[in-house]
């Protein structure tokens, strides 16, 4: 039975290897694995799998073609709803979603599907296969505010459909949290985001960098001076939040975005670039989510002893659980049932370490997870020369205090329906900026939304 | 890419340039500042805007050469381009909100430090265009930091130059000349000041003696300079705040300017070791 066949395993770099380098962490499948795992697939007449996908990619119909050898049909049909296959095979927490609900998994390992999905993106790119299929140019303007995951997804549909789209992207590199968040081991830029972004500007979508909207120029000057017929506001969330904690300001302090921003946005993790990392000795991390395991595993490799401080216990970890492995067997120190209390630091005002309160965990609280209480009497002191917060972050407040109209919740969230429409006419938005902080896939998934809802709006 | 369409030396260490960035240009305001790259592999690099052509599509940045990454900059010659321009950031001035009758009768002493003239002089610019009565401190080390003496003169009302060594106007600090000017018995309704951060600190402590409002800007580290790295981070009346989205200017007597000045230095050992290596790279 091919069925009871064990998950094909997924070949990865040595962990004491990978824990001094950048390369990517995992290899994937080559066309044999591929094939050998596609087949385990069992086609279900009701494919579970398709609907716990945000962007609907016909998950068994590419399976069936990687089976069949028709690697470049997959590519085909994926690249039908998804414009960053190979980012999505990476990123995305495939174990809560497609592969959440495989049939297979009942019983067994449900069926590689990201890493499938990343095989036939792998090749396609390799061999040249173009998924360049454009209706013709309607000559109709859409903007779009971000080039990140909602941006991006939003843009290839719309330019698919016909639509003259421009993506205005604030810093000088296109990929929002893909180009300044994600590090080079877990998705490399080059060959992987910027190839991917490539393919989306080969479907006629310009991408104008250096553009601060709201400041460069606003959302109603992109109506009245530009000519736009709509924008779409795929902002993301990037105000990075703090505990608001004595010694918070110390030198050595930094935000996991300032972190990780020099690191992979500015390069500095090459030690080729002018932008400097400081790094220190002995790292520690606030945070649970992926965010914090990236953060983590980056001062790894950067050479720092590094530990993850969690103020609940592991089951309640936000990040992947891949990730978590991940970062458990490169040696990150896990300290669960820990919060800060203070940063320490010496007198010149540099960190020095932190005191931090044991928890124990509680009543469930809002949403569902038992909260974390201080266990009185319990502080201790962690030594450290850099702490790094990643404690989630919440959208810039900048477009919509500059657009007159467009209404936000007490976070900062822009308010959009299902479909991304917003309280202004002909302006849309989808992914962090409304939802706060979420995943790629959830922000792509939107962004096709709202690409569906602007086609419609514009048709009126 | 951004072109260099005019670079003049002010002074030996101090360079302009006009540079061609037609958006930027025309929505520049007095009080923003931009984030330039010099190269693929360069930092990003926050500078104050000194002026704005919305006509011509330009923008005028000065530097002054203090480590590597400025040094890069006043190496570029009129014709090449700046990898990446982007702006303008930040908040404008509070004047820029104001309408035209509010100018009429206003006060401003303006105190610029070193380079702090540069943006110092469009707010001027400004303020008198709009017929506010503007007076200006401008304060360097020497003669060779002193840059717009002639064009801030004929901006404002009086100008007042001061160096530490008296190579040019009055020999002392810009606190002397605060000092000197409000003992004449002058009066401001508001006070403006921007330079070196320890100058903006004594400027701070000398001016709140004459219980003048004083907005400072602040020219903290940053990344990307559109609040989502927090390098900018300062202590305003004991809370923390973002000077690249909140800022640049703030209440002075507000602003904890010894964090502030210590936040300032944190990558100075980096600074260094790269301004040691791009001499040696760039043959100085």
């Amino acid at each position: 039975m091919k069925a009871k066949m064990a998950r094909v395993p997924v070949r990865e770099q040595d962990p004491k290897v990978r824990a001094t380098n950048f390369d990517e962490v995992c290899y994937g499948y080559n066309a044999e694995e591929a094939q050998a795992e596609a087949s385990r697939c069992i086609n279900c007449k009701n494919p579970k799998c398709v609907t716990q996908c945000p962007v609907s990619i016909k998950i068994p119909q590419f399976i069936e073609q990687i089976k069949l050898g028709n690697i470049a049909e997959a590519a085909h049909i994926i690249a039908e709803d998804n414009s960053l296959p190979a980012v999505c095979g990476r990123v995305c927490p495939q174990e809560s979603q497609c592969e959440g609900v495989c049939i297979l998994g009942i019983k067994g390992e449900p069926v590689a599907i990201g890493k499938l999905e990343r095989f036939v993106a792998d090749w396609s790119r390799k061999n040249g296969v173009k998924c360049v299929e454009t209706a013709p140019s309607n000559g109709t303007k859409v903007a779009i505010v971000g080039s990140g995951p909602a941006g991006l997804a939003c843009a290839s549909d719309l330019a698919k459909l016909g639509y003259e789209v421009t993506i205005f992207e604030v810093l000088h590199k296109a990929g929002g949290v893909l180009q300044y968040g994600i590090p080079e081991f877990r998705l490399p830029k080059e060959e992987v985001v910027e190839a991917e972004i490539d393919n989306v500007c080969a479907l006629g979508v310009k991408i104008e960098t250096n553009v601060v909207v709201g400041r460069t120029i606003t959302v109603d000057e992109l109506f009245d001076k530009e000519n736009f017929k709509a924008v779409f506001i795929g902002s993301g969330a990037g105000l990075p939040k703090f505990m608001g904690i004595p010694g918070e300001n110390l030198n050595g302090v930094f935000s996991a975005n300032e972190f990780l921003t020099r690191s992979n946005l500015m390069g500095a993790y090459s030690g080729e670039t002018d932008t400097p990392i400081y790094t220190g000795t002995k790292v520690a991390v606030v945070g649970g989510g992926n965010v914090a395991m990236d953060a983590a595993r980056t001062a790894l490799r950067l050479g720092a002893v590094t530990t993850i401080v969690y103020r609940r216990t592991e089951k309640e970890l936000p990040a992947r659980v891949e990730e978590v492995h991940h970062a458990k067997e490169e040696g990150i120190d896990f300290r669960m049932l820990t919060n800060p209390v203070e940063i320490l630091g010496n007198d010149n005002g540099w960190v020095t370490g932190l005191k931090c309160i044991k928890m124990e965990l509680g009543e469930p609280d809002d949403s569902g997870r038992r909260r974390p209480v201080p266990v009185a009497g319990s502080e201790f002191d962690i030594e450290a020369d850099v702490v790094i917060m990643a404690l989630g972050t919440s959208p810039n407040p900048l477009i919509a205090n500059t657009t007159v109209g467009l209404d936000t919740n007490r976070y900062g969230c822009i308010i959009a329906d299902d479909l991304g429409a917003t309280s202004r006419p002909g302006v849309f938005a989808g992914g962090d900026a409304v939802t706060g902080a979420a995943t790629v896939i959830l922000a792509m998934g939107a962004g096709r939304k709202a690409a569906a809802a602007i086609d419609e709006y514009l048709k009126k | 890419m951004y072109k260099i369409v005019k670079k003049e030396f002010l002074t030996p260490i101090i360079c302009l340039m006009d540079v061609e960035a037609p958006r930027l240009a025309a929505a520049a305001q007095p009080g923003q500042f931009l984030i330039v790259r010099a190269r693929e592999q360069g930092e990003r690099i926050p500078l104050t805007i000194c002026d704005y052509n919305r006509k011509n599509g330009t923008v005028t940045i000065v530097t002054q050469i203090v480590g590597a990454s400025s040094r890069l900059i006043c190496h570029l010659e009129e014709g090449d381009c700046f990898t990446d321009l982007v702006g303008p950031l930040g908040i404008p001035s509070e004047f820029v909100n104001w309408k035209d009758e509010e100018f009429a009768g206003k006060k401003f002493l303006f105190v610029a430090g070193g380079l702090g003239t540069a943006p110092v002089y469009p707010q001027v610019k400004y303020l008198h265009s709009k017929g506010a009565y503007v007076d200006v401190i401008m304060g360097a080390r020497n003669s060779d930091l002193l840059i717009f003496e002639k064009e801030m003169r004929e901006v404002c009302d009086n100008l007042y130059i001061c160096t530490d060594d008296g190579s040019k106007g009055v020999k002392g600090f810009v606190t002397d000349m605060i000092d000197k000017i409000m003992l004449d018995g002058n009066t401001y309704d508001q006070a403006v000041a921007i330079g070196p951060m320890v100058m903006m600190k004594f400027t701070t402590l000398t001016m709140k003696k004459y219980n003048v409002p004083l907005t400072v800007s602040l020219n903290t580290i940053m990344v990307d300079g559109t609040g989502m790295c927090g390098a900018c981070r300062v202590t305003v009346g004991g809370k923390t705040r973002f000077a690249c989205v909140e800022g640049p200017e703030f209440d002075a007597y507000q602003v904890d300017f010894d964090e502030a000045m210590r936040r300032q230095s944190m990558y100075r050992e980096f600074e260094i070791e790269a301004d040691h290596k791009c001499k040696l790279g760039l043959h100085e």
